[in-house]
């Protein structure tokens, strides 16, 4: 048993070890939300504007503190975020176009305004992330950012289950449909700066969506596909960071590695929406549309 | 007309500065079914969508019951066209009528024994007890409408508002439902079903209210649902939106 616990002595491996928890289950958990509103693509855009966030944030406070970063890239990705409904509302351009436009300039401007920093910081750090790397600061602010958006997703759950799925029935029983909309987005950043440090910009994403793209495949029940995305993510988290250390690649990428080849799995081998389970059952519910023929009133009748 | 009835007065709509609906007046009372006619772009669903209070009216009044009704309530059940949900969704059956509790109950209570209770009545209601832990995806367009219609009996509405309920179901599906909206309008509730197709109006309704874009006639099918109101609701398409604005 000692090669499974060795790489978690030092110290920099426990940190990452509870960044991995702490990171792994907000994402899995949040991922639901984002897979079900097909957030994915908006989600990746934010994460792109975190960037000239960043930066501002250390040329602001000429540091690479993670509180004036979490400022700077909260700021930044909810002007993204914001500007672009303003956009796809006040013209013709849709919003996905919209988002496009605005996170690849932000990006852009991003990356002007880190050749401006005087600290020296690599762009390749906040791309990629480092899990290695993260402070306990860094944990405080994932720790902060965890016991704001759970309970609050939690409390909101059912409201949301009706947004996600019926989003004219939610309204029409009097739902503030636009402002839980903006809790999902304000959650949504804020995991997503959280996590920045531990797996960086372009590949948030992963860790975001493939936990509950997984969950999706396995079950039927929303609350279900909430908490099992959280444990996905964290067990996928902790393996991917573990096999980092005994392969020596870089964790992030790791992490996601092992995320995608969970989802590829359920892909394949889930007992209700895998690919092999579907060449091999019949296509009817057989019974029942036996039933129907005995009965005279064959329903599939044309 | 007694209390139990709906009343809509000089009910109009606009979707951005066009006018969708002008002026509607019409009573109906509960216990009743009543479908919503008139053609493409009539203002069928608009109708509906604001009497659930989902889209904004810009004047007139609506009262339930003699209360006045100014925007989303619980008496009034939305029911969208099957295309508007996704059906991929991880929920099933029973998880699905469900949330027709979820308004009922502040977000710190449990789900009780009562709300427990009132799903399996409007299960057992709508025949889909059998089916209660079947995801929704593997449902027949007629057991989606049913469930539907169960969710809203479980949210114990008293107007169901129905969009195109019997678009794309076969002879059977549309019995049965015709079978279970008899039943619904015998308990005292009001079904208002927006519907295009016009040779089962007889048979599906006991009134009809008749659009285009406005009121052309409300009232018992008998009485209103004439060659003269057909032709102008649909055939010459008189329209008194020239006036406003709106070219054709």
């Amino acid at each position: 048993m000692e090669w499974l616990f060795e790489p978690f002595r030092h110290e920099f491996m426990q940190r990452a070890l509870a960044a991995s928890v702490l990171v792994g289950f907000l994402n899995g958990f949040l991922g639901a939300f984002v897979v079900l509103r097909r957030m994915a693509l908006m989600a990746d855009s934010l994460s792109h504007s975190l960037l000239p966030g960043l930066a501002l944030g250390v040329l602001i406070f000429k540091s690479l503190e993670p509180a004036g970063l979490f400022v700077g890239a909260l700021f930044a990705a909810l002007l993204v975020a914001l500007g672009a409904q303003l956009l796809s509302r006040s013209s013709r351009v849709k919003e996905d176009t919209a988002l496009g436009i605005l996170y690849t300039v932000a990006f852009s401007l991003g990356i002007v305004l880190l050749s401006f920093v005087k600290v020296r910081v690599s762009l390749m750090h906040y791309l990629f992330g480092n899990i290695l790397g993260v402070s306990n600061q860094d944990l405080w602010v994932a720790f902060g950012v965890s016991v704001v958006v759970l309970p609050l997703l939690v409390a909101l759950e059912r409201p949301l289950q009706l947004l996600l799925f019926d989003p004219a029935v939610a309204k029409s029983q009097g739902i503030a449909t636009g402002a839980l909309n903006v809790v999902l987005v304000v959650s949504l950043v804020l995991t997503m700066v959280s996590s920045l440090q531990a797996v960086g910009v372009i590949l948030l994403l992963g860790l975001l969506v493939s936990p509950a793209a997984t969950m999706y495949l396995l079950c039927d029940s929303f609350p279900v596909m909430l908490w099992g995305g959280g444990v996905l993510g964290v067990v996928g988290s902790v393996l991917g960071l573990w096999l980092s250390y005994w392969i020596q690649v870089p964790s992030g990428a790791c992490i996601v590695l092992v995320l995608g080849g969970m989802f590829g799995a359920a892909f394949l081998f889930s007992p209700r929406y895998g690919i092999l389970i579907r060449m091999f059952r019949p296509k009817h519910f057989h019974e029942e549309s036996l039933s129907r023929w005995r009965g005279g009133d064959g329903e599939a009748g044309h | 007309m007694s209390e139990h009835s709906l009343h809509v007065k000089d009910l109009t709509v606009s979707y951005r500065r066009i006018p969708a609906l002008h002026h509607l007046s019409f009573s109906v009372p509960c216990g009743q079914c009543v479908g919503v006619l008139g053609p493409n772009g009539a203002g069928k669903s608009t109708l509906l969508k604001a009497l659930a209070g989902l889209v904004e009216r810009e004047g007139g009044s609506i009262s339930f019951h003699g209360r006045e009704v100014r925007g989303p309530s619980k008496e009034f059940a939305y029911l969208p066209q099957r295309e508007m949900v996704d059906w991929d969704f991880p929920a099933t059956v029973r998880s699905v009528v469900e949330m027709g509790r979820y308004l009922r109950l502040r977000w710190w209570k449990r789900f009780g024994r009562e709300d427990g209770e009132a799903v399996d009545a409007a299960l057992e209601a709508m025949q889909l007890s059998p089916l209660e832990n079947r995801q929704i995806s593997a449902l027949s367009g007629g057991q989606q409408q049913r469930v539907f219609l169960a969710r809203a009996l479980a949210q114990e509405a008293h107007v169901l508002l129905l969009d195109e309920p019997f678009t794309g179901l076969d002879q059977v599906s549309q019995d049965a439902l015709r079978t279970l909206l008899g039943a619904l309008k015998a308990e005292g509730k009001l079904v208002m079903v927006s519907h295009h197709d016009l040779a089962s109006v007889p048979e599906l309704f006991d009134r009809v209210v008749m659009l285009n874009g406005e009121l052309i006639a409300a009232g018992p099918v008998s009485e209103v649902f004439t060659r003269a109101h057909l032709e102008r609701t649909y055939g010459t398409r008189v329209f008194s939106g020239v006036s406003h604005g709106m070219a054709i």
